[in-house]
């Protein structure tokens, strides 16, 4: 067979040979372990190259638009949703360290509209969470309401709120002194005007099962988790002359940064929106992209007022305590306690009045308790006097420094940026219904079922707040 | 690509090794075949999935049917006798306040009709035992402002969502009995604490409470005048094989 084919093409094939074996060797040289170069990747846990929407923070509430941008999607991998989360082991995420409450008695009316609308997740949350054959989501929820307890200075503003409240549609109830002590007689009725208790929808949840709900139902949907910590941004700026003359200057994110925990290699997903979801830390995921670095008058300098605010949550037991009727009751002077299993345990804080503690870590003061907490608590139930601190822990709160309210919407000037932070406290409540109406304004363009455009970007660089009367 | 076949074929290993679920009468046993073959198809193909997701909805149509909201019957003919008319369907039963007679249908599903006559009639005593009553449908009864007896024995449906929304009986409701509802736990039951009017509770055989007898206790003392019944418990003492603290200092003490 040799003998029949030409010796020129016999003499072409053998240099072809030979050069494709000096190429391979150069190539094998080149993948020794001392080179640079390998033909493997290594490292699978980056996040893909390119993603739609890339969601920063994993908390509840970036779950939550997660979930709700996959199951607002037309089509089958309509988008490409990818969640980075900084610390795989929660530690000083938000959502885990929550009290895990939720109620419809706020003042603002798209507040208490968030909580029924959440509330009614819950609800129904095995219609919209369960996985085929995985376990049935199982919030632990408590139907045990939340009592507010007014002095005589905020009675009024208790009544135009509850009256706001069952114009809304919130299942509340006003409470004299009297009827008061005839329905919890563990309470000191001395210095309460008035009361305000919730029916029906309100209690407390376990927050660590709803955020691995939606986790668990988002994954299995096709969203991509990375854990990894966004350092940056690149993106591309125009420029533009307002009527009076101003420049302003508006930025498109391109490309969103990932670095890999404990590593200097990163990622740049090129995405097209970027939501804040970041919880406490959202101010500097903000900074990132310079949005408060401008000069002082402009849109641009105006910064994202949220901060890390700690707050201390005590674990105490008393054997004599209130017993399953026990609401989550908050006091005028700030302090707050709650029911915790069947055991006579109970958790209690309160909103520190002057100084802030120091948010560097996640210590917990107990000089705070023994001076601040446990008189006033001592004085609202008699029976707290002898009480036990069991445990103790702290968590941050995204505060909200403009007006304590959520902001969410996208920034007038980085108009790929979607906000859903801020909420002071009220973010794990919230979470199922803002996590809807992001993912509306996202892919509807605009929202369709609630309206929250009251808690857009706008209100800071016009200082308008929107406060809510008596926060905890 | 990869990545989702990836995520997808993850889910077969444990699958084929055969873990066992909780897959009907027998805990202990792999699932039948026809169901692992469906399972593996629908890792592999999102035809089967989507038509697998479809079959909890189809279900639950049902339930959704018999708890529809009773608004034609409310408007022409008053909320007592939409109320009635959707206990009936239910398969449930009713007593008027004032008669003595109890309207009920018969096993396959027929009643008569003679409540559409009693406009003004309040219902007192609701017998709606082993039917598929749920929140939604408790719509229908909310305007009952003289129920005093309500009996949910064995409904599959009731929560403690349901629970927490019979706080508009909280004046005249005397008599709840919520035994063999397999959905109910603390929770739920903590929000019985509106019903001042509460005489008689019975909380017998519920799966999901875990200390039967001190959820007893407590709602006892959370509600003084009511009595609670809870048959069907295991209060025996559960021996567990840690050695108990004394134990363990005399251990140590020993050394």
């Amino acid at each position: 067979m040799v003998n029949v084919i030409p010796s020129e093409i016999r003499f072409l094939g053998t240099c072809i040979f030979i050069v494709d074996m000096l190429c391979h060797v150069e190539k094998t040289a080149e993948a020794m372990p001392s080179s640079d170069w390998t033909p493997f990747e290594i490292n699978r846990s980056l996040p893909p190259e390119r993603a739609d929407i890339v969601i920063v923070g994993g908390g509840v509430m970036g779950w939550s638009i997660a979930y709700w941008l996959k199951q607002k999607e037309k089509i089958r991998e309509g988008v490409r949703v990818l969640v980075v989360e900084r610390d795989p082991t929660y530690s000083q995420a938000s959502t885990v360290l929550s009290a895990g409450g939720i109620r419809q008695q706020f003042s603002l009316p798209e507040n208490i509209v968030l909580s029924i609308a959440s509330a009614d997740f819950m609800r129904n949350i095995n219609k919209h969470l369960s996985v085929l054959n995985e376990d049935p989501v199982d919030l632990q929820f408590n139907h045990s309401g939340y009592l507010f307890l007014a002095s005589e200075n905020v009675a009024q503003i208790m009544e135009e709120n509850y009256k706001t409240q069952r114009y809304v549609g919130a299942k509340v109830a006003l409470l004299s002194p009297t009827q008061l002590k005839e329905k919890f007689p563990w309470i000191n009725t001395d210095g309460i005007v008035l009361a305000s208790y919730g029916l029906e929808n309100e209690g407390w949840f376990d927050p660590w099962t709803l955020l691995n709900a939606f986790r668990r139902k988002a994954i299995s949907m096709g969203v991509y988790q990375c854990f990894g910590e966004v350092t940056g941004f690149k993106y591309t700026t125009n420029s533009m002359n307002t009527a009076e003359g101003n420049k302003l200057d508006f930025q498109r994110i391109k490309y969103a940064n990932v670095q890999m925990p404990n590593s200097l290699e990163y990622q740049p997903v090129e995405c097209a929106i970027v939501v804040n979801a970041a919880g406490a830390f959202s101010g500097k995921v903000a900074e990132m992209m310079g949005i408060g670095l401008g000069l002082k008058d402009t849109i641009a300098g105006v910064p994202l007022p949220v901060e890390p605010r700690k707050r201390f949550v005590y674990v105490v037991h008393c054997p004599d305590g209130p017993g399953l009727e026990t609401p989550f009751l908050i006091d005028y002077s700030g302090v707050y306690f709650r029911r915790e299993g069947l055991g006579g345990n109970y958790i209690a804080g309160m909103s520190p009045e002057e100084e802030e503690p120091d948010t560097s870590n996640l210590e917990v003061d107990h000089q705070f308790f023994q001076e601040k907490v446990w008189p006033r608590l001592a004085h609202r139930v008699p029976a707290f006097e002898n009480l036990k601190v069991k445990s103790a822990w702290a968590g941050f709160y995204d505060y909200n420094t403009f007006d304590q309210n959520g902001i969410v919407g996208n920034h007038p000037l980085v108009n790929n940026m979607f906000f859903a932070t801020g909420f002071s406290g009220h973010g794990l409540q919230h979470s199922p219904a803002v996590g809807r109406a992001i993912a509306e304004l996202i892919l509807d363009g605009g929202f369709q079922t609630l309206d929250l455009s009251a808690f857009s970007f706008q209100r800071i660089i016009t200082q308008e707040p929107m406060l809510e009367k008596n926060i905890v | 690509m990869a990545k989702t076949s990836m995520r997808r074929t993850f889910r077969l290993v444990p699958l084929l090794a055969a873990t066992p679920r909780h897959w009907s009468s027998n805990p202990g046993a792999p699932p039948p075949l026809q169901t692992r073959l469906l399972l593996y198809l629908s890792h592999r193909f999102h035809d089967v999935e989507t038509l697998l997701s479809w079959i909890p909805w189809l279900k639950s149509r049902g339930v959704r049917q018999k708890n529809i909201f009773y608004g034609y019957t409310q408007e022409n003919f008053g909320d007592n006798v939409a109320a009635a008319f959707y206990i009936l369907s239910l398969r449930g039963g009713f007593r008027f306040a004032g008669q003595s007679e109890w309207f009920r249908s018969n096993k396959r599903g027929k009643f008569s009709w003679d409540f559409i006559n009693q406009r003004d009639a309040t219902i007192e005593e609701v017998d709606a035992s082993n039917t598929l009553i749920n929140y939604t449908g408790l719509e229908n009864l909310v305007k009952q402002k003289s129920l005093r007896t309500l009996s949910l024995c064995g409904c599959v449906e009731v929560d403690d969502w349901f629970l927490s929304r019979l706080h508009v009986f909280q004046d005249t409701l005397e008599e709840l009995d919520i035994s063999h509802c397999p959905q109910i736990t603390v929770g739920g039951l903590a929000s019985l604490r509106n019903l001042r009017a509460l005489r008689r509770l019975d909380i017998s055989s519920l799966p999901k409470l875990q200390d039967p007898g001190l959820v007893a206790i407590l709602l006892e003392e959370m509600l003084p005048q009511c009595q609670v019944t809870a048959f069907g418990f295991d209060h025996s003492l559960t021996y567990s094989h840690t050695p108990t603290d004394a134990q363990r200092t005399e251990s140590v003490q020993e050394q």
